[in-house]
């Protein structure tokens, strides 16, 4: 086999977060290693580069990828997103403030691809079920949260973005009371 | 916009919290990095000239190494050095007692993927064709895949050490009158139960970059979870002194005690940076990260107790059977904590256990969230179920009519704190309507009950000493803004949302005013680490004392300033006023200011060291606490009689918090805790299988991919009700305790109960498989015993017991498993 030096190389003009930029990487190279090597975007991450946690999902032309499975090669002229580019200025998608605020990210390993795949979602779907939640997000492994207020972070920032006042109920900020007190 | 909420309801909170910031809920001090993907975790990393790194792991399980050929990976354009065992000879363990590991295999492989050689390249590409082509000559030795082989097979040792041929450790601990209680005994039970070993599965894969610093200091980013301890092993294995190694904890993506050895490749890159003079970098792909491991041990149990008719407990005889793997690891403490926490949440007067821990040809087990003590909670809290069938008592009316009381001493010397078990139990009892519905729901449904309880942190350190387990400093001045060192690790249970807002509260300011340092060896004082959950109740502790120590400071500076008494100034709302009349006062940065002006530069520490533990025998070092919390939970199962596949459609759970510090995060610890025990009850597991004969009879991992490793996913987890009893325990800080690991104990146990309730199936042994139950509906169609688990217990011989008596002589010295252990 190849020593994995000698492969070719690809010059390309990727358009990143709304900005095109042009880029040399090895051909071979997926689209998780040229965000994160050659354009240092870091916050796309890696549980396992097999296509299996969905922690390197970005968007491309709007769908979800998993950027460990996409060749960089094949995207000149789509449009890539990336957590990076989910704020706006240094303002915070309703999105990410949710997350922040209710607990759906603990580590926060696996929170850029949940987000860029909740981002997608409810652009087709402005006011998602759970169930419809829950099922864009099955591509999706989170080791931390239990999931649960993963969806209901979804759900808030879907009313905030509608201009609706629905939130998690206040159980959910402290606890259950207990029956009969 | 900024935030979706600043708090709840500000009515609510008034109403909830004795405190301004603790107890509300509010956004983590690193939750904006987190979603924005500025958080730096360690593969983030990037050096000019960095290096990167690749290891060369065995591929037979067991075998003595005759050559290594690096020929064909060195003629490769782009790599620039190799290493090998020799070049790192000093053993390292993270226990002193079981220093057994290498950085890379000297002359012997225990498991596959244990590392070999280490191979750096200008690319992470050419590294990793560099490894692949490095040839390994091996000469193989019999393996051993289980306990019961350990046993059977004394000779060739994986190790040349430990209690009897291939077994690690062994322990008998004998309290009370283990005779008497028998015989005063109405019912008798027995039960052999079996644990499948599982994994952490961080989804942060392990990552390290080595930066070297002149000729003999190097700087060492690790995902780690406990950087003072990587920080000794380094010291060892690079044969510098401490001064001259620096480690920083990334933020950890995830730990669950995975993260919390000293690992391999980050002696193996610390070695290469000083060599090279330039960084080095490794990044373990997901495979690697099964055969670092240190998991859930694998646990066969026997559960003998004595029950009098009102259920109370007379004696117990639990003997535990543990799959160790090739290395120590946490391994000594683990066989210690599969019988040390048995006592903390029913009164149990007479108390016999017999633990032994065995090395067996596979990835190192170690500590996985509640280390060793899930899996005789398991056993112990399904025993309990069948005693209150056989009894004709409620399950839930045996367990509260049996609770250890609160500070009291349990028989094998462990002294509790605050109990708020009853609480929980009554709040999943009355949220499940259990009396209503438990035993009376249509075939196939059920509802099942388990309790459990942890530690607040492990009473002592890894390595005997007498220093303060955790410290804190603060340095404040004129800019208002409060600087917190501390070495604790992030590993994203909130612990520095902890570390922050106890100095906010008690200096009356913003979580914004504050500026932490965490997690460095060079910079931060001296924190044991993430692990045992310590972070609330010892760093908390160090906390508060920094933190009030900065406030009498500054309180006598403005009492002076003012010419008020300093006892009456309250830090609230980022001033510093008196109590009797708001306006006469100032800012908190005036404040700092005058502090700073009378006594020049400002600086405070604090430290926490636990109270001494009364047991006094060998062995009485784990289980101590300063306190434990408590957990109960009612799961509600829906399982087809058809097939076996079961549904888990509820799960209630109370938990014993102590004081809830952000609520919101402490509903995540218990929430992430369900779903983890759902994870280990119904389908996680580390298992392995030997290659067939023409594929070299190798011992390896059956499913080392996310994909294969079944975990629980979006689909999997049912609604959950979370109550947190508050029962604000004086001994912690803010009457905090701990709830990343509580909450998961009694998830497993609840889940076999209930699948019990549903179908009068019992199954013995976790992960419960639909395979497993649909065996016991087949027996039970067939009028034979509906049960499905383990055979019988094997024969091993723990040794004579140490007959540990009632009253101790208190002159006795602290008795430390690791110091003792040692002779």
């Amino acid at each position: 086999m190849s020593n994995g030096n000698s492969k070719g190389l690809t010059t390309a003009v990727l358009r990143i977060n709304g900005q095109d930029r042009p880029v040399i990487f090895p051909t071979h190279h997926t689209l998780l290693e040229v965000l994160r090597e050659e354009c240092e975007l870091t916050g796309t991450k890696h549980g396992c580069e097999l296509g299996e946690c969905g922690a390197c999902a970005v968007l491309v032309d709007g769908q979800p990828v998993f950027s460990c499975l996409q060749l960089a090669a094949e995207l000149k002229g789509h449009s890539i997103e990336t957590v990076e580019g989910l704020q706006e200025n240094n303002e915070l998608h309703p999105l990410q403030a949710t997350f922040a605020d209710f607990g759906a990210a603990q580590c926060g390993y696996c929170t850029p691809g949940i987000l860029m795949v909740a981002k997608a979602l409810l652009e087709r779907n402005p006011d998602p079920s759970e169930e419809e939640i829950r099922e864009a997000l099955s591509g999706n492994l989170c080791r931390c949260t239990g999931y649960n207020r993963i969806v209901q972070s979804v759900r808030w920032a879907a009313a905030i973005s509608r201009g609706d006042e629905w939130r998690p109920p206040e159980e959910e900020f402290f606890g259950s009371p207990v029956e009969g007190e | 916009m900024a935030r979706a909420i600043k708090s709840p309801s500000d009515e609510v909170v008034a109403e909830k919290s004795r405190y301004r910031l603790i107890g509300t809920p509010f956004r983590r001090v690193d939750g904006r990095a987190k979603v924005t993907g500025d958080t730096r975790f360690a593969d983030d990393l990037r050096f000019p000239r960095m290096v990167y790194v690749k290891l060369v792991r065995s591929t037979v399980p067991h075998a003595k190494i005759k050559h290594i050929d690096f020929s064909a990976a060195e003629s490769m354009t782009g790599v620039i050095d190799t290493l090998v065992g020799k070049d790192l000879p000093d053993p390292f363990g993270i226990l002193p007692v079981s220093e057994d590991e290498h950085a890379l295999a000297i002359d012997t492989v225990r498991f596959v993927g244990d590392p070999v050689a280490a191979v750096a390249a200008l690319t992470e590409d050419v590294a990793h064709a560099a490894a692949l082509a490095v040839q390994v000559e091996y000469e193989e030795l019999p393996t051993i895949s289980s306990f019961n082989e350990a046993l059977k097979i004394p000779e060739p040792r994986i190790h040349e050490y430990g209690d009897e041929g291939n077994l690690h450790k062994k322990v008998s601990l004998q309290f009370g009158d283990i005779a008497e209680g028998f015989e005063s005994a109405d019912l008798v039970l027995e039960d052999t139960v079996y644990y499948e070993g599982n994994t952490h599965l961080a989804i942060e894969q392990h990552a390290a970059v080595a930066v070297p610093e002149g000729e003999d200091r190097v700087t060492v980013y690790s995902s780690t979870q406990t950087p003072h301890y990587v920080h000794r092993a380094l010291t060892k294995v690079l044969d510098l002194e401490p001064s001259r190694i620096r480690v920083v904890s990334c933020s950890n993506g995830g730990g669950f005690g995975g993260k919390s050895d000293p690992f391999n490749h980050e002696m193996v890159v610390a070695k290469l940076a000083l060599r090279l003079g330039r960084p080095a970098k490794i990044t373990l792909s997901r495979e690697e990260v099964f055969y670092c491991h240190r998991g859930r041990h694998p646990v066969l149990m026997h559960l003998r107790t004595g029950f009098r008719k009102d259920g109370s407990m007379t004696a117990q005889h639990l003997r535990t059977a543990l799959d160790g793997g090739a290395f120590g690891s946490y391994g000594v403490a683990s066989t210690y904590y599969t019988g040390a926490l048995q006592t903390t949440t029913y009164q149990l007067p007479n108390y016999w256990f017999e633990g032994a821990r065995a090395f067996t040809n596979k990835p190192p087990c170690g500590p996985k969230r509640g280390h060793g003590t899930p899996q005789p909670r398991f056993a112990l809290e399904i025993h309990l179920d069948k005693a209150a069938k056989e009894l004709g008592i409620d399950p839930a009316e045996l367990r509260l009519n049996n609770l250890q009381p609160e500070n009291s001493v349990t028989a094998n010397w462990l002294k509790m704190g605050t109990i708020g078990l009853d609480q929980c139990i009554e709040a999943v009892c009355k949220g499940s309507r259990w009396k209503e519905r438990y035993g009376k729901l249509p075939e196939g449904k059920g509802l099942g009950l388990a309790c459990g309880s942890y530690l607040c942190g492990a009473g002592l350190p890894i390595y005997w000493n007498h220093m303060p387990q955790s410290g804190v400093q603060i340095k404040l001045d004129r800019s208002g803004c409060v600087a917190v060192f501390c070495g604790e690790a992030e590993i994203g249970q909130g612990s520095d949302s902890v570390l922050a807002v106890i100095v906010a509260e008690v200096l009356g300011i913003d979580l914004a005013d504050i500026r932490l340092c965490v997690g460095d060896t060079d910079l931060t004082p001296v924190d044991l680490g993430s692990y045992s959950s310590r972070v609330t109740m010892m760093v908390g502790h160090a906390a508060l004392q920094a933190a009030e120590r900065a406030r009498d400071t500054i309180a006598k500076a403005v009492a002076e300033h003012l010419q008020v008494p300093a006892e009456g100034l309250v830090f609230a709302d980022r001033r510093v006023f008196t109590a009797s009349d708001p306006e006469i006062g100032m800012s908190f940065s005036e404040a700092v200011v005058v502090a700073e002006a009378l006594f020049g530069t400002l600086g405070t520490t604090g430290s926490y060291t636990p109270p001494r533990a009364p047991g006094r025998y060998r062995g009485a070092g784990v289980g101590p606490s300063p306190t434990y919390s408590y957990s109960a939970a009612v799961v509600e199962v829906e399982v087809d009689p058809e097939t076996g596949v079961y549904d888990v459609n509820h799960v209630w759970i109370g938990h014993d918090i102590g004081t809830a510090i952000n609520p919101v995060l402490a509903l995540g610890q218990v929430e992430g805790s369900v779903y983890m025990g759902l994870g280990e009850a119904m389908m996680e597991e580390q298992v392995f299988r030997r290659l067939p004969k023409r594929l070299s009879s190798a011992l390896v991992h059956k499913m080392p991919s996310l994909l294969e490793y079944k975990s629980p996913g979006f689909h999997d987890m049912p609604e959950i009700t979370t109550y947190l009893i508050e029962t604000d325990d004086e001994r912690a800080p803010m009457g905090a305790k701990e709830v990343g690991q509580g909450p998961l104990l009694p998830i497993m146990p609840a889940v076999a109960n209930a699948i019990f309730d549903a179908v009068g199936v019992r199954v013995d042994q976790v992960p419960i498989h639909p395979e497993l139950v649909l065996k016991g509906l087949q027996e039970k169609a067939k009028g034979r015993l509906p049960r499905v688990g383990p055979g019988r217990f094997p024969d091993v011989d723990y040794g004579e017991p140490l007959v540990v008596p009632k009253q101790l002589c208190a002159q006795h010295p602290v008795v430390n498993w690791l110091a003792v252990d040692r002779d």
